[in-house]
């Protein structure tokens, strides 16, 4: 029963995703509704992603100081493992889990909101292919954007570490500065950036999913909502561990 | 002029619409009415295209729905402008951006000529001024004068109309009747309203459309209601003690005198 019901529900979210890949009826207005998206999905989000990842940068370098600080292991070892914590699972995979509550309510709320006032049912009825109209912007503005978080991220948590490298003494400033630099491997960088990528397109597509299909009123959008967040999460996780397998081994 | 012919539709194994045929005409103010639950709302919907019937034709001029490709529904789209019980407007246009939104998006105007067209539309329902507000700014009575320079601006062949009287006080409500009354002789519409507002019924219905419990129970206009002898319908139209008053009236007078009821 609930093997058929998922396979259904995955077909309709294969068929959806067809409805949202037509080809746009205006480029003009799909390229404002873009624009519009990379603000309201993207450029809002930098203030949290500023703050969480300033945040747990710090606790990142604190708790490397408490666990890794050993008479046989070197002090720029702290850099170094917070560097590549933030590199290969905070900067993404963190990142985008923390944003699926976020941009993805967001989506599904507006989305629900629009089907249960009957506005998706006045684009339909006009000819407008709604789901490409309403979904296709969302994805391409997230996913274009994600980068720019997903570098944000990496570039102010590295700055909550030094800031209780100078703050506290728990760790000698040039010492951190050394291990974030150390043996950097460029392709946990590209590997970040990737799994950002597919997590942005799996948050907008799947809320936009929840959202796209509520039945009933406010109390279904809100359900959705939920929806939308839980799902996504599950997802990002488990292409997390899928990607991780194929890029780094 | 649309055509219904033996149009059927079930949910699981619920039979909502029986069979129902009906002629809604060009230039007329066409009224389905029923109670809740007797299936003009699936009915609408299904002249629409939002939902898809089990069996039965249905004609816009000649063409039938059920029979079209996807994109020839596409094109039919473009002739028809719905009016929705909650106005469907989009929250984050103003009253000219919700107006302009159907030229944006099927025609190769100019931004001034679309500006002047969508003016034009909102003169037309009287909301001068009104232009730069948000929908959540505006009153509900407004929203739907909005809703209708909206389904108008296409210059549409076909005006469907989902309760436009419903919220509204009655006062309101006259004037959204009378707008579409005009604007459907004005433009030579088929305005097809979905209503259980008796005013609308004894005011504007031209052509009368009873459906009860799925089935088309009674077809006539807003004279021959008074003297109708389907039970359904006195029961359904007659239900309210103002509107039995006003049948015995007209019984006994032949016609409402409207100078005498003015003064």
């Amino acid at each position: 029963m609930i093997i058929t019901k998922s396979l259904a529900m995955f077909g309709r979210f294969c068929m959806y995703l067809g409805r949202v890949f037509a080809i746009p009826d205006r480029w003009s207005v799909f390229g404002k509704r873009t624009v519009q998206e990379v603000s309201k999905l993207g450029i809002d989000s930098i203030p949290l992603v500023i703050v969480i990842s300033l945040f747990i940068g710090a606790v990142c370098a604190i708790q490397m100081q408490l666990n890794v600080t050993s008479p046989i292991m070197p002090a720029y070892s702290v850099g170094l493992a917070t560097r590549e914590i933030i590199l290969l699972e905070f900067s993404n995979s963190i990142l985008c889990l923390i944003l699926a509550g976020k941009v993805g309510s967001n989506i599904a709320s507006e989305i629900g909101t629009m089907r249960v006032t009957e506005q998706i049912d006045a684009l339909e009825i006009m000819g407008v292919n709604s789901a490409n109209y309403l979904t296709l912007p969302k994805i391409v503005g997230f996913v274009l954007f994600m980068p720019v978080l997903s570098v944000l991220c990496m570039f102010m948590a590295f700055i909550g570490g030094w800031c209780v490298a100078v703050f506290t003494d728990l760790i000698p400033v040039s010492r951190y500065i050394y291990g974030i630099q150390t043996m950097f491997n460029e392709w946990y960088v590209w590997y970040g950036l990737i799994k950002s990528l597919v997590f942005a397109f799996l948050i907008a597509s799947i809320s936009s999913f929840c959202g796209y299909y509520v039945k009933g009123g406010a109390l279904q959008v809100g359900k959705a909502s939920t929806d939308a967040v839980v799902s996504s999460s599950i997802f990002i996780l488990l292409f997390d561990v899928i990607l991780t397998k194929l890029l780094l081994q | 002029m649309i055509e219904v012919k033996q149009l059927t539709k079930s949910f699981d194994d619920r039979t909502v619409l029986h069979s129902v045929d009906a002629t809604f005409y060009t230039g007329k103010t066409n009224l389905i009415i029923g109670q809740s639950g007797s299936g003009k709302t699936v009915l609408m919907k299904s002249l629409v295209g939002l939902l898809t019937p089990d069996s039965g034709e249905i004609l816009f001029d000649g063409r039938n729905l059920l029979g079209m490709k996807h994109q020839e529904v596409k094109e039919l789209r473009k002739e028809i402008g719905m009016l929705f019980q909650g106005s469907a407007l989009f929250d984050s246009e103003t009253v000219l951006g919700n107006v302009m939104f159907p030229l944006v998006m099927f025609t190769d105007m100019s931004r001034a000529e679309m500006r002047d067209r969508a003016m034009f539309c909102i003169e037309r329902v009287n909301l001068k001024g009104a232009e730069n507000k948000y929908p959540s700014e505006i009153s509900g009575g407004m929203q739907k004068r909005v809703a209708i320079a909206r389904a108008i601006s296409l210059n549409p062949k076909y005006l469907f109309c989902d309760e436009p009287n419903s919220g509204l006080d009655p006062k309101t409500s006259i004037l959204i009747d009378e707008l579409l009354s005009d604007i459907t002789h004005e433009y030579n519409i088929t305005t097809v309203i979905n209503t259980h507002d008796m005013n609308s019924v004894l005011g504007i219905g031209e052509n009368i459309i009873f459906i009860n419990k799925g089935y088309r129970e009674w077809v006539g206009d807003m004279s021959q209601i008074y003297t109708t002898t389907n039970e359904a319908l006195n029961d359904f139209v007659f239900a309210t003690r103002l509107f039995q008053e006003v049948r015995e009236y007209v019984a006994e007078n032949g016609t409402i005198d409207k100078r005498k009821v003015q003064k």
